[in-house]
């Protein structure tokens, strides 16, 4: 392995490397991605790409420095690791391995196993496409009625939050598992239907896996944008582009060129107002540990913001009972930061009164690298949480 | 005159961050992993002319040692309209640290035996697994990314280390070990994950100092 540097001096030059970045049979690793013009961008490649990255460049004359002669793993735990994981799929649900992390075709498998299994209860649904064309996938739980109340749960929003999507995997098996089991939200399943998106930034997720495990925003290039990708926590329409996101495109917290630029954000938002009977919209992010509600874009106070802040002390308390995980709460701009058009506060104007972020874990010593052994602990103890927000909301319908 | 703040505060957990970057500078080594357990208590105080200062109440534990908890107090003043002085950080632990000089001392030698030169890279990698041997390296990562969490930390950002991108040992004439370092910081606000590459020296006996660091691609 090499890593190689390229100081794009030009617009062409910096294209010629963003180009790099789609070729993903290269299996590059960007240690810094292509931003703008005179920053540098640090490439690792691996032995079998060296060739053909060196002729991309030197084809376009682009000039690149050899950073790093040999790049020498001591442990190369991470691919051994993939290869081990790849191999089994796993037939049914019972036998799949909720305590690894896994790829975007192996939870887009579960979940057609999922349906297979339970019928009766759980049906798959594309609610639209990614930038890159790929489905976006929900599950829907329901034991019948016609539109029911429904309560909303997305992970993975943010790619590089991959205990998230892992949770997300284990809530759909709990949930099936307590219906069949005539249990935990079973009662709830009676009068309220639960849709659950896993994947919910498929671009994101993949590119995590193929080559930069920090990706958080979606992959979309707008026109005019040097970057690639748009924070899909910021590109809702509620306070949009004010303070609290970015209008530069290579920054994390982009907004995009517009609310509901991001097909991932206009397909919620479409799904949500064509159904009209949702009453509680959870989403999951990592990392912090905290229970988060409205509003992050303004300092106003919601108007419900005491119930939800009373809500919130229980759910935390269920949180910590089973492990002793220590979460705080409070309202997005008063606990962790500023942030403008984020996806709770829209579905909280709309009229979804119950609408809470989470912060999975840790608090910051594995952050988004959390070890996949807490996955499991993590999600039982988040189930809990959500439980109470679920019952709270069928006890006090409106 | 100090006012006091919900522990759940985002400024009073700003603060937390460089109080604890700062104390694994000072007391991290391959044998001592500090991290915050709970911020028990905070209170800012507005200083005219000077800036905002925090005085804070830590739990921590040794991730070494966890049943113990470590108590102390910091105060972290953030100098006024100043973007490029690390706040002023004062750290008290209360009572004894675990001594590492028995592990400290068995490191420093496997390290000065090794006939290569150490070099790894994704610690830990994207599953979070860190292997055996380098879970002293991660910890000394600790110390050198908790010098430039501290030295870089302001009212608006909280600092956390995401992964160790690289890390290769270069061998010295004198006693020091040197590692250098290309961490990747977490920057909750902007969100932003950010490369730095630290020259760390540590010594058994004499501890760890950075001899240099800057943001990655800076300067070059």
């Amino acid at each position: 392995h090499q890593v190689l540097r390229v100081v794009p001096q030009s617009n062409e030059e910096l294209q010629k490397v963003q180009e790099l970045q789609d070729l993903e049979h290269l299996q590059l690793d960007f240690w810094l991605a292509p931003r703008r013009l005179g920053l540098p961008v640090d490439i690792r490649v691996p032995f079998h790409s060296l060739q053909a990255v060196k002729v991309h460049l030197e084809a376009s004359e682009v000039p690149y420095s050899i950073m790093i002669e040999d790049v020498q793993a001591l442990l190369d735990e991470e691919q051994t690791e993939m290869l081990r994981s790849s191999r089994q799929r796993s037939l049914d649900t019972n036998t799949f391995n909720y305590e690894a992390y896994h790829t975007i075709d192996e939870i887009y498998d579960f979940m057609d196993m999922l349906v297979a299994e339970n019928p009766n209860l759980v049906s798959k649904l594309e609610i639209g496409r990614s930038t890159e064309n790929r489905p976006l996938y929900v599950l829907k739980f329901s034991t019948g009625g016609t539109n029911r109340p429904a309560i909303w749960i997305d992970t993975g929003i943010h790619s590089r939050e991959w205990v998230t999507q892992a949770s997300g995997v284990w809530f759909a098996k709990k949930i099936a598992e307590d219906h069949a089991n005539n249990e935990g939200v079973a009662s709830i399943l009676e009068t309220m239907d639960i849709f659950l998106e896993i994947v919910t930034n498929p671009d994101g997720f993949v590119y995590t896996h193929t080559t930069n495990r920090m990706w958080r925003k979606t992959r979309s290039k707008h026109s005019g944008a040097l970057c690639v990708g748009v924070d899909p926590n910021r590109n809702w329409d509620a306070g949009f582009g004010d303070a609290g996101a970015s209008g530069n495109s290579c920054s994390e917290t982009y907004h995009g060129p517009y609310p509901n630029s991001e097909p991932e954000v206009k397909s919620i938002v479409d799904f949500v107002k064509s159904h009209g009977n949702i009453k509680v919209f959870i989403s999951i992010h990592s990392y912090s540990q905290l229970l988060l509600y409205p509003y992050g874009y303004t300092e106003t106070l919601a108007p419900n913001a005491q119930e939800l802040h009373e809500l919130s002390a229980k759910a935390v308390a269920a949180l910590s009972s089973l492990y002793g995980t220590k979460y705080k709460y409070g309202s997005i701009i008063t606990t962790i930061y500023r942030a403008s058009g984020s996806t709770v506060d829209w579905t909280y104007n709309q009229g979804i009164k119950y609408s809470f972020t989470f912060e999975l874990r840790d608090t910051g010593r594995y952050g988004f690298l959390l070890p996949a052994k807490q996955i499991v602990p993590t999600a039982q103890e988040t189930w809990l949480a959500l439980k109470v927000i679920m019952e709270h909301a069928r006890d006090n319908t409106y | 005159r100090a006012m006091e703040l919900p522990s759940s505060h985002l400024s009073a957990a700003r603060a937390a961050a460089a109080a604890v970057g700062y104390l694994r500078y000072l007391r991290g080594g391959p044998g001592r992993g500090l991290q915050l357990r709970e911020l028990r208590r905070a209170r800012r105080q507005d200083i005219d002319d000077v800036g905002h200062k925090y005085y804070l109440e830590l739990e921590l534990e040794d991730v070494l040692d966890k049943d113990r908890t470590v108590n102390c107090t910091a105060e972290v003043l953030y100098h006024l309209g100043s973007k490029t002085s690390a706040p002023d950080v004062q750290v008290t632990v209360q009572g004894e640290l675990r001594s590492t000089e028995d592990a400290d001392q068995e490191f420093y030698n496997r390290i000065r035996s090794l006939e290569k030169e150490l070099v790894a890279e994704n610690i830990p990698d994207s599953h979070g697994n860190v292997p055996p041997e380098l879970e002293p390296i991660h910890r000394l990562a600790w110390v050198a990314s908790g010098y430039v969490i501290w030295q870089n930390s302001t009212e608006n950002t909280k600092f956390h280390l995401a992964q160790v991108k690289h890390v290769k040992q270069v061998k010295r004439s004198d006693e020091d070990l040197q590692f250098d370092f290309v961490v990747l910081l977490h920057e909750m606000v902007s969100q932003e994950v950010l490369p730095w590459e630290v020259t760390l020296l540590w010594h058994p006996q004499r501890g760890a100092r950075v001899a240099q660091s800057r943001a990655a691609g800076a300067g070059s």
